[in-house]
């Protein structure tokens, strides 16, 4: 099938005096997956928005199936077969599998009159669609994140959807969820659906990807089947400069900044050891629920080991709690930024000092001076794209909101940072600067360990690596032994091996 | 099906008949006397105005709001009615009915417009027009309780559905007006199971967002369910009115903590998007048996209250802990 299901032409769009699209084409064929790929803020969402209707582009041309759209609202997108899943799902939680998958129907219908029975059998008849097998009458809260995702997917499909636009769809799912979802994308695709794909995990794209559309700061740079790029070009095109893949390698170092020994939390891990030299860069990785998380908030007092010893530059150390971690100079970049991160609604410079404000208070208030000071010296150390200390943090894009976390725990002098998750959610051009950052810190003598699922992002920058079974470890492996594929087969394996 | 019938035993409504049915047989074993027929009219007399209230309060707490402006509102509508009743000589029932209700959605309506339009977190502007219709009603209407209404009320306070007379030679008498409470309950039974604007309710209350998106008005319901909630108000006023025979503006006031109490004893979940009716009648039903009936067990008046406190800490613990585990549970 050839046959170009949707094309956009020209389009332009300004908010205020700010252009967040500047002619942009895109043209997605039917039976074909579509990646489009950008950095944080590339307009992405934007051009997502101006296909589904809520946003009206202020120039350009859209064809659906060769015929011209004047305006497009969001109900005749929906009409005309475009759906969207969001990052959220915007699913219900407190309502039933069938009902959430069968809900749009009723409403476009535009029915008055709740039919239980024809529910059942819409939400029966899409699960089948696409092989997924899911109780109808539980509730949507009780779902793992891919199975609400599933029900995203299932209810999109119900009205002939045409055109299925899955933003970011990867970002909360286990490698093998992803392969599950990819397998079912496929199956959408034969059947002759356009499916684009909001990505930046670039394995994920090669994965399955026809065609690329690369967007950089609200323009096309690149468009064409995904055979014309390499990893370079790829790379290139999306963060507009050569970004090296380098392997952190540092010579052996016999000076110990951690040694860890039987640590142990029951029904998280147990009985974990490892040491962490001077120079090093720890990963410890692992399938979600293995304990990696766990042992991060372990070390660093949020839910405290019950048995083992930790032994801090020489000294053994109790961890209890946060307070005592702290006060051993340990920093900790939790999983989730939006909750455990980031105080969203206060300034880049309150939350930059936030984990060092006793320094800033001087005669029973706090010397904003110095704290502006203190944070333009990171905005700038860091390389974080903001203009002022002074904005509200929730303005930041996901990457430099990252750094600014990275920054805040510099910023209490750690001897050990550990990072669950550093890039979890950061485009490709922020997370080399982080993994740079890293690697300078730990070629400084800070200690760090970086907890991640990300398998280039380990193989790239650590060290050794400690990998996590059923709250198990292996004893840790160098990386030189290691490579990308390896350490994949690794992980997925059944047995622990050293 | 082994599952399912667990589900179904385990149930939050299951919870509050299995605290009901261990309430019965202590007061009834304590009490012989208590297990008879009078019991279930003086219960249903006593529950008969907190199910009004309780029914939409439900409803409001589903659709992720609250109200605590009903007990003032209903005072207002109460007291409004009898006055313009009286001054006009009207004497109808349905009239006065009309009358309240359409004085109680005028309230539902400015709370609708200070929640929806103006996005004041609920229980503050609930509040606030408690306040505004509890001060109006006292400093524009009077304080004092009107004992003369129209002569139609007391007709129809006077008609049982059901009479029983007692071996002591007491007669226990079901009053009709227990009627209304139960076509409120039908109706918004109705209305949450199977229209879509009830199916709209649960949607908004369980993520407000996702509702926007998938197309429900999620300004319309929320106003619909806080104006229906006003006129409902304005019927519990008017129903406690005629069973009590007299118009007082103050007695329903502080009466929210024991009608929400009740209905998050059934199940409802204070956070939105769950609760049923069947629940919400249960909830009330222990709440009012307790307030009946702890007497019998020796407990003196003033524990009452605190047996009440009790049992609500303890009740929305349970609802809390259950909801906890849910979302801590191993997802599928």
């Amino acid at each position: 099938m050839d046959k170009t299901f949707l094309k956009l032409e020209n389009i332009k769009k300004t908010f205020g005096g700010v252009q967040a699209l500047k002619s942009v084409a895109l043209e997605v064929r039917s039976g074909e997956v579509h990646c489009l790929a950008g950095e944080n803020g590339c307009g992405k969402s934007t051009l997502i928005k101006v296909i589904s209707g809520a946003h009206d582009p202020t120039s350009g041309e859209i064809y659906i199936e060769g015929k011209k759209i004047d305006k497009l609202t969001p109900i005749d997108s929906i009409q005309k077969g475009i759906q969207v899943i969001y990052q959220d799902f915007a699913v219900f939680p407190n309502l039933t599998v069938a009902e959430n998958i069968a809900m749009n129907h009723a409403l476009m219908t535009g029915t008055k009159v709740m039919n239980w029975k024809k529910s059942r059998e819409i939400a029966l008849k899409a699960m089948e669609q696409i092989g997924a097998h899911m109780d109808p009458d539980v509730l949507v809260e009780r779902l793992s994140v891919a199975n609400k995702q599933m029900v995203a997917i299932c209810r999109a499909i119900i009205n002939d959807a045409k055109l299925l636009i899955l933003d970011e769809p990867t970002t909360a799912l286990t490698q093998k969820e992803v392969s599950r979802l990819n397998m079912i994308i496929r199956g959408l695709k034969e059947k002759g659906m356009a499916i684009v794909i909001v990505n930046h995990k670039l394995d994920e794209i090669y994965d399955i990807a026809d065609r690329l559309t690369i967007l950089r700061n609200g323009e096309n740079v690149a468009s064409g089947p995904i055979e014309e790029f390499d990893r370079k070009r790829f790379i290139k095109c999306m963060t507009g400069r050569e970004v090296e893949e380098v392997y952190y390698r540092p010579e052996a170092n016999k000076e110990e900044i951690l040694k860890v020994e039987h640590l142990t939390r029951k029904g998280a891990f147990e009985d974990v050891s490892f040491t962490l030299n001077k120079g090093e860069v720890l990963g410890i990785t692992g399938l979600l629920g293995s304990g990696r998380g766990e042992l991060g908030d372990a070390l660093f007092g949020i839910a405290p080991a019950v048995a083992g010893k930790i032994i801090l530059n020489g000294k053994e150390v109790t961890i209890k709690s946060i307070g005592d971690a702290m006060k051993c100079n340990i920093a900790y970049v939790p999983e989730d930024r939006l909750t455990q991160g980031l105080f969203l609604d206060c300034s880049i410079q309150e939350n930059t000092v936030a984990a060092s404000i006793s320094r800033y208070m001087e005669k029973g208030g706090l010397n904003y001076k110095k704290m502006y000071e203190v944070t333009a010296k990171w905005i700038q150390k860091i390389g974080c794209n903001a203009k002022s200390p002074k904005p509200l943090i929730r303005t930041l894009s996901g990457g430099n909101a990252q750094k600014m976390v990275i920054a805040k725990w510099l910023n209490t002098d750690p001897d050990l940072l550990i990072l669950n998750g550093p890039t979890v959610g950061v485009d490709i051009g922020s997370k080399s600067d982080i993994h740079k950052i890293l690697r300078e810190l730990a070629v400084q003598g800070v200690g760090i360990i970086v907890i991640s699922d990300d398998i280039s992002e380990l193989i790239q920058n650590c060290s050794k690596i400690l990998i996590m079974k059923n709250g198990k470890a292996s004893g840790s492996i160098n990386s030189r032994e290691l490579d990308e594929i390896k350490l994949a087969r690794m992980l997925t394996s059944e047995e622990v091996t050293a | 099906m082994k599952e399912r019938m667990k589900r179904g035993l385990t149930t939050n409504e299951m919870i509050v008949v299995y605290i009901i049915f261990a309430l019965c047989v202590l007061i009834g074993v304590v009490n012989p006397a208590f297990a008879g027929v009078s019991t279930v009219v003086t219960l249903l007399r006593s529950m008969l105005v907190t199910l009004i209230f309780a029914a939409f309060e439900m409803l409001v707490i589903i659709s992720g709001g609250i109200d605590v402006s009903f007990p003032a509102v209903a005072s207002f509508s109460m007291y409004a009615t009898a006055m313009i009743m009286n001054a006009s000589g009207l004497d109808h029932v349905v009239i006065a009915f009309l009358i309240a209700i359409v004085i109680g959605m005028m309230f539902g309506a400015l709370n609708s417009v200070l929640i929806v339009r103006f996005k004041i977190p609920p229980l503050i502007a609930t509040l606030g027009v408690s306040s505004v219709a509890n001060g109006a009603t006292l400093s524009f209407l009077g304080s004092k309780e009107i004992n003369r209404l129209p002569e139609s009320f007391g007709k129809l306070s006077r008609v049982f559905i059901y009479e029983y007379a007692g071996e002591t030679g007491i007669t226990y008498q079901l009053t009709v007006l227990i009627l209304i409470p139960m076509i409120i309950c039908i109706g918004i039974w109705i209305l949450l199971k199977f229209t879509m604007l009830g199916r709209g309710i649960y949607a908004v209350g369980g993520d407000k967002n996702a509702a926007r998106v998938a197309g429900f008005r999620v300004t319309f319901i929320q106003s619909f369910v806080y104006v229906l909630a006003g006129g409902l108000a304005g019927v519990g006023g008017v129903t406690y009115m005629i069973l009590m025979r007299q118009a007082h503006p103050q007695v329903l006031m502080g009466t929210e903590m024991m009608v929400i109490a009740a209905v998050v004893m059934g199940g409802t979940r204070i956070t939105g998007g769950h609760g049923t009716i069947l629940g919400t009648i249960l909830g009330v039903t222990l709440i009012a048996l307790i307030q009946n009936n702890l007497i019998m067990l020796g407990i003196p008046t003033y524990g009452q209250t605190f047996v009440v406190g009790l049992l609500i800490v303890i009740g929305t613990s349970i609802t809390s802990l259950r909801t906890k585990r849910i979302q801590n549970s191993i997802k599928i």
